[in-house]
């Protein structure tokens, strides 16, 4: 990992004063995750560059997560060559003087703008060229960045997310390092381990004065400080870690994609708004929610005395135990608690304890099935936990059209295995209606469109 | 005095206090199969006399005796029990689990037991206290019968209670020493005339005594409802009756056998559904034989537990939890089995399907329903197959399973209702159809699964439950999978210079564990693939009961479809189709479908998305980054600073960045057609009747070597060696080639015992380890992984975790197979699938 500071200031060796290194001498200093050196490229009268190169040890990488070996911590990493929170670590360890502004040899080259380039020779950016120009060009930067491809002899591969990123400006020398010290972390969106729990009292001191009136100021306070969670391993990303593209990216784009969407009309609430209705006028008293989630709708349940028992069951335990830590389940009083139960299950799967329920919900839910396996999901619900109501929700895929964003025969979200029209979705239910004995009509969620419908589907079963 | 009680009982023992009780328990049972109330006192109150807890003593009591009963022990229940009230749950707790109540009354002088407490410095209370409890005994006495106590034993003495002998007695319907072999026969109705031509066809012949008897020494086991309906009720009698009588057949009794019974005693019943029949020929008949009928059908028990357990029969059938027990309710349910208690639209009662749910170890061969034609469903077996009614008349030989038919004359009767299995899906067998969902009891929680290889191999609750997720979410019908392939161990870190792996160590490994051979096969650069191929789509219906119109399937490790481009995939199922068509496979193993093991290139295809993320992402990162650091270390040393040192790890990193980029090229190449992909078999695992795992390797490598041959271009080979070894030559000649497949950038090698299965001195080897070169070992540690003090460090891994991991997946996959290959129920072909991937979930280093 290398960055390149370079100034034309005259005498430019002063740099050197400024940074405390000899630009003649090669200084190396040990951090935990290896070694760093600073040394100078060129070193005269009119320009002077220093380097600083950190050589990082991947095996103390890896080693260093607590000795649990799960499917995030790779030895195939990009830690070892690119830019990271570590840079940032080594600026506010070796260069603590300059970032603080501290130069007892020349204490008044500190206050005064020198001609100043900045290299980091590999960084990598969520966001792209885009968000690069949006943290630094509001802070007086010239910008210039070059993306690299993933791999030159493989082309299909297409563009990495790497950059080499050039930037100009005359200023403070300290300026320029408090910039990279906050900034570099959030154009990587990724923290090292070693990060400490006081990362809010950092950014607030070295954001001082420039940060308040950042453009970015939101994006970059989340991205800094967002990173804390995600070392958890966990079995299921290691089960399908060949199949599955890594977490992160499906999480970005997932952020994206449906969320981003969707959230301009808060399709979301009204999603639940209408589900809720519907499942009121059932008069129901004993509900199901199945693939509860983390639990948004359950909250919204337990806030209706209507429904006397209410049970979130969903497949994935983590999203159980998030419903749990969301709903304050530990914590709400007695009898609140005995009306709601999480249950892990699954929708191919006959269960029992689903059977007997006044009413279920199936709210975006099918769409995440394979087709082919519908089939058993139909007779688990309808056949063997036969509630008395289902109200059941899906994207309207006519919909999609109205968001340009989404690329044409893209779905809203990657793990969805279908996206219906009204009539493919409207036959489904008719025939389920028909074939369990229950009887079904349709309603739309949000702004309905004239030619493509609302951008959600309901299908309310009754028997 | 000998007090005779059931093998399976309830003991209630009654008794004052200082009657004896304990003494009298501690010295005529074992000591777990005694609860004492006093026991249970101090176990919840740490004092066995502390009366204020003599409630929640006898909750804990109640329960540990409920678990007790459930699982068929004997039980004896020691408190003062003097009270009808106190009696009453116990009871009840019998009749719950199907054992029999027994009640062992102590009646012994006041004095005696009054002396006894007083001798007790525990015991404070008064002779009135004694008294008490003596006079509610004996106003209980009269009334024990009553209360549901079958056996009540009463010692009035001392002197009887020392010489009391228990002799327990096992039960009627334990016949578990009778092995057989039987020829299980349906509902005869008094169609005569079709039993001879059954017994005949079963190879049964007329003894000298007119009675029929097989020369093999089979025996008739008859499933009830040998009367009613049918034109020779009374020759049907006979037959069976000297049969019996001769020791060449069992009988149990059958609804209509019984209210024959009662009519025959004088009772009043409604003559109906062709009872009138059976009155009508034995009217015919001289009185001792009616009464001989009578004493015969009185003597019949409800059903048997044969061959050690594993086969049970009764007329209408038996649930797990009540076989080998007796109650009225057990009698019930093998005369009427279980209705819903709702009439379908013949007004007949509507059968409650308890065979659908049936979960027993053992074999269940029952009748009294009429079907179309006898199925397996979970083990059990109804052979009714309606001869009165025009049907035939059927029989089931055991332990071989088939079913033998003969075709009725002539209908005799008009069915009621047509018979037919209630919702069989046209096409389906019926465990088919009740397969098409499973159950999520059978897999969830921790699971202890039984496999030939391994014994019980263990599923841990939170394995299950992340297995459960991925296989709602992405696995593919479950009728499909029927093998998942186990993880494999890598070789011991090898401490030869710049390697981490080498095939000496697995060659040692094996050479340690007494294998005289080994076959080293090439390891392929690619993701492993199960083939699942019918021979036609009608295969697929019949034998998979998949009914999508899919001739086969090509999963992933974790069951996954292969491709999400259905067409791409059958067109791979129909090429391998082909292939083996072409090769005569088919015809060869006298199968219609196969099981094969193999991978499938490129890597790419699967993992397109890890290579663009991760792969291509750092080899990028690394040559941008090495090689700015090197351009900017020159600049330095050229002006005169001294970087040397620097320069050359930099110069010598960013070489290594470039062959980890070769290393995962490699991997990667465009797919955009069949043409584009290969598939490597290497293992047959299945075919119709056989798991190929008595299979050497070299067997496997040969017989898939003419299928590949007929494959086109899908199809490739997989090079291997036969080592030898004892001799070195042999050794170093696939050392040889290994070392220049792996430096030609080739993945590695897969060793293996010459057996598919091999047992070494302490048990299962490996059935595999991989020894993977060092050029594609830095896809997984890393491009500088070679560094020799990174080497170092990485040389501590540690592999045991990952062998037992494979050893058990091991076991679980071919378990599986042998399951579905005996045409097992989906959920135990299941469970083996499911326990894979819960395993998959245990954390093991995955670089491994």
């Amino acid at each position: 990992m290398l960055l390149t500071i370079r100034t034309t200031h005259r005498p430019a060796t002063d740099l050197g004063f400024l940074l405390h290194k000899h630009p003649d001498h090669v200084h190396t200093r040990e951090f935990p995750f290896g070694q760093a050196t600073v040394f100078y490229p060129e070193a005269s009268e009119e320009a002077c560059t220093a380097a600083v190169l950190l050589d990082v040890d991947p095996v103390t990488m890896v080693r260093g997560r607590g000795g649990r070996d799960g499917a995030e911590d790779q030895y195939v990493n990009d830690r070892p060559y690119v830019a990271s929170s570590l840079l940032s670590v080594v600026l506010a360890r070796w260069f603590n003087s300059a970032l603080s502004g501290r130069c007892e040899r020349m204490p008044d080259l500190v206050s005064i703008a020198l001609p100043l380039e900045a290299r980091l020779a590999v960084v990598p950016c969520r966001g792209g060229d885009a968000f690069l120009r949006e943290l630094f060009e509001p802070l007086g930067y010239q910008v210039e960045t070059r993306r690299h491809a993933l791999d030159d002899s493989i082309p299909e591969l297409g563009e990495s997310r790497l950059f080499t990123v050039t930037l100009r400006s005359s200023r403070r020398l300290g300026d320029l390092l408090t910039h990279l010290y906050v900034l570099v972390p959030v154009l990587d969106d990724q923290k090292h381990y070693w990060v400490g729990h006081d990362e809010v009292e950092k950014l607030l001191r070295h954001g001082e004065g420039w940060l308040e009136r950042h453009p970015a100021r939101d994006a970059i306070v989340s991205r800094y400080l967002v990173r804390q969670r995600g070392l958890v391993r966990d079995a299921i990303a290691r089960l399908t870690a060949e199949e599955e593209p890594e977490e992160e990216a499906t999480a970005e784009r997932k952020e994206a994609g449906e969320h981003a969407l969707e959230r301009t009309l808060s399709l979301n609430d009204r999603r639940l708004d209408a589900v809720c209705d519907a499942l009121r006028e059932t008069g129901a008293s004993r509900v199901l929610d199945l693939g509860c989630g983390e639990g948004k709708l359950l909250r919204r349940l337990l806030a209706d005395p209507q429904f006397a028992e209410i049970v979130g069951m969903d497949v994935s335990s983590r999203a159980l135990d998030a419903a749990e830590r969301r709903l304050k389940l530990e914590r709400l009083a007695p009898t609140q608690r005995e009306r709601i139960r999480l249950l892990h299950s699954s929708l191919m799967y006959r269960d029992p304890r689903l059977a007997g329920f006044d009413a279920a919900v199936v709210m975006e839910v099918i769409e995440h099935l394979d087709p082919p396996r519908l089939r058993a999901f139909e007779r688990v619900l309808f056949e063997c936990a036969r509630p008395g109501a289902v109200v059941l929700t899906t994207p309207n895929g006519e919909y999609n059209v109205r968001w340009p964003s989404l690329d044409a025969g893209r779905f809203r979200h990657p793990d969805h295995r279908f996206e219906w029209n009204r009539a493919a979705f409207q036959a489904w239910a008719l025939g389920v209606a028909s074939r369990f004995g229950y009887a079904v009509r349709f309603e739309p969620i949000g702004d309905e469109d004239p030619a493509v419908g609302a951008p959600t589907q309901m299908a309310v079963f009754t028997r | 005095m000998t007090l005779t009680i059931p093998e399976l009982s309830l003991v209630v023992l009654i008794g004052a206090s200082g009657s004896g009780k304990s003494t009298f328990a501690r010295r005529r049972f074992a000591p777990t199969e005694v609860l004492s109330s006093d026991a249970f006192r101090a176990l919840v109150a740490d004092d066995e006399n502390a009366q204020g807890a003599t409630v929640d003593a006898f909750a804990a009591l109640h329960f540990v005796a409920a678990r007790r009963l459930a699982r068929a022990r004997l039980t004896v229940i020691d408190a003062t029990n003097v009270q009808p009230e106190a009696r009453k749950p116990l009871v009840a707790l019998a009749r719950e689990y199907h054992v029999l109540p027994v009640a062992i009354v102590l009646d012994l002088p006041d004095e005696l037991c009054y002396e006894r407490n007083r001798s007790r410095a525990d015991r404070t209370f008064g002779p009135h206290v004694v008294r008490n409890q003596r006079s509610q005994l004996h106003r209980s006495l009269r009334g024990l019968g009553r209360e549901g106590f079958r056996h009540v034993h009463v010692l009035r003495s001392q002197d009887e209670v020392d010489a009391a002998i228990i002799e327990r007695q096992p039960l009627w319907n334990n016949r578990r020493e009778e092995r057989g072999p039987f020829d299980i026969v349906g509902d005869v109705h008094g169609c005569c005339d079709e039993l001879v031509d059954l017994l005949r066809q079963l190879g049964y012949v007329t003894g000298e005594s007119g009675a029929w008897r097989h020369p093999e020494g089979r025996k008739v086991v008859f499933l009830g409802d040998l009367v009613d309906r049918g034109p020779r009720i009374a020759d049907t009698l006979r037959l069976a009756m000297s049969m019996v009588a001769e020791g060449n057949a069992l009988c149990v009794p059958g609804n209509h056998d019984m209210k024959l019974k009662r009519k025959l005693e004088g009772r009043e019943v409604m003559v109906s559904h062709g009872l009138e029949r059976s009155l009508e020929e034995l009217d015919q008949e001289p009185p001792d034989f009616r009464g001989a009928v009578r004493d015969f059908l009185d003597g019949l028990v409800s059903h048997y537990v044969f061959d050690e357990g594993r086969l049970v029969v009764a007329h209408a059938g038996m649930k797990e939890d009540m076989q080998g027990r007796g109650s009225a309710k057990v009698r019930d349910f093998a005369l009427f089995g279980e209705t819903t208690g709702e009439t379908d639209e013949f007004g007949l009662p509507v059968r409650y399907n308890w065979a659908s749910e049936y979960r027993g170890r053992a074999s269940v061969v029952y009748g009294h329903t009429p079907v179309p034609e006898p199925e397996w469903l979970n083990r059990t077996l109804n052979i009714d197959t309606g001869c009165v009614f025009g049907g035939r008349l059927s029989a089931c030989r055991w332990p071989e399973k088939e079913v033998v038919s003969v075709a009725a004359r002539r209908i005799y009767v008009e069915p009621v209702r047509p018979f037919q299995p209630a919702d069989t899906a046209p096409g389906l067998t019926a465990q088919q159809a009740n397969d098409d969902l499973l159950d999520m009891d059978d897999v969830r929680g921790k699971r202890l699964i039984d496999t030939r290889l391994q014994r019980n191999v263990t599923i841990r609750d939170e394995n299950a439950a992340a297995a459960l997720e991925v296989m709602s979410r992405f696995a593919a019908n479950p009728k499909w999978l029927i093998y998942l392939p186990p993880t494999m161990s890598p070789s011991e870190t090898t401490k030869r210079d710049g390697l981490l792996e080498h095939p000496s160590e697995a060659f040692e490994y094996y050479r340690s564990h007494g294998m005289p051979r080994v076959v080293v096969e090439q390891k392929h650069m690619g993701s492993r693939a199960i083939l699942v191929i019918c021979r036609n789509e009608e295969v697929a219906r019949s034998r998979f009961g998949v009914m999508d119109g899919e001739e086969g399937i090509c999963y992933t490790r974790t069951g996954r479809r292969f491709f999400e481009n259905a067409a791409l995939e059958r067109d791979i199922v129909q090429t391998v189709g082909a292939a083996l068509g072409r090769s005569r496979f088919w015809e060869r193993f006298q199968t219609d479908w196969a099981c094969l093991d193999s991978e499938l290139m490129p890597w790419s295809v699967k993992a397109i998305e890890l290579v663009r993320q991760q792969y291509a992402s750092v080899g990028a990162a690394a040559r941008v980054g090495l090689g700015e650091a090197v351009a900017a270390l020159e600049q330095a040393r050229g002006r005169g600073v001294d970087v040397t040192g620097l320069l050359e790890r930099h110069r010598s990193r960013e070489a290594m960045a470039e062959q980890f980029a070769r290393a995962y090229r490699h991997y990667c190449w465009p797919v955009n057609s069949l043409a584009d992909i290969r598939i490597a078999p290497f293992h047959v695992m299945a075919t119709e009747g056989a798991v190929h795992v008595d299979k050497d390797h070299v067997w496997h490598m040969e017989t898939l070597a003419s299928v590949v041959e007929a494959g086109g271009n899908l199809l490739m080979r997989t090079p291997y060696h036969v080592v030898d070894l004892g001799a070195q030559e042999s050794e170093d000649a696939a050392t040889k080639w290994w070392t220049e497949l792996t430096e030609a950038g080739g993945e590695g090698a897969v060793v293996k015992p010459m057996a598919f299965v091999a047992h070494g001195r302490r048990g299962l080897l490996q059935p595999a380890i991989k020894c993977r070169g060092r050029e594609y070992l830095r896809i997984i540690y890393g491009p500088e992984y070679t560094t020799p003090e990174y080497l170092q460090r990485l040389r501590q891994r540690g592999l045991s975790a990952k062998r037992s991991l494979a050893l058990r997946e091991f076991a679980l996959g071919v378990e599986g197979l042998e399951r579905f290959v005996r045409k097992e129920p989906l959920r135990r072909v299941h469970e083996c699938v499911f326990g894979v991937l819960a395993l998959e979930s245990e954390p093991v280093d995955p670089r491994l």
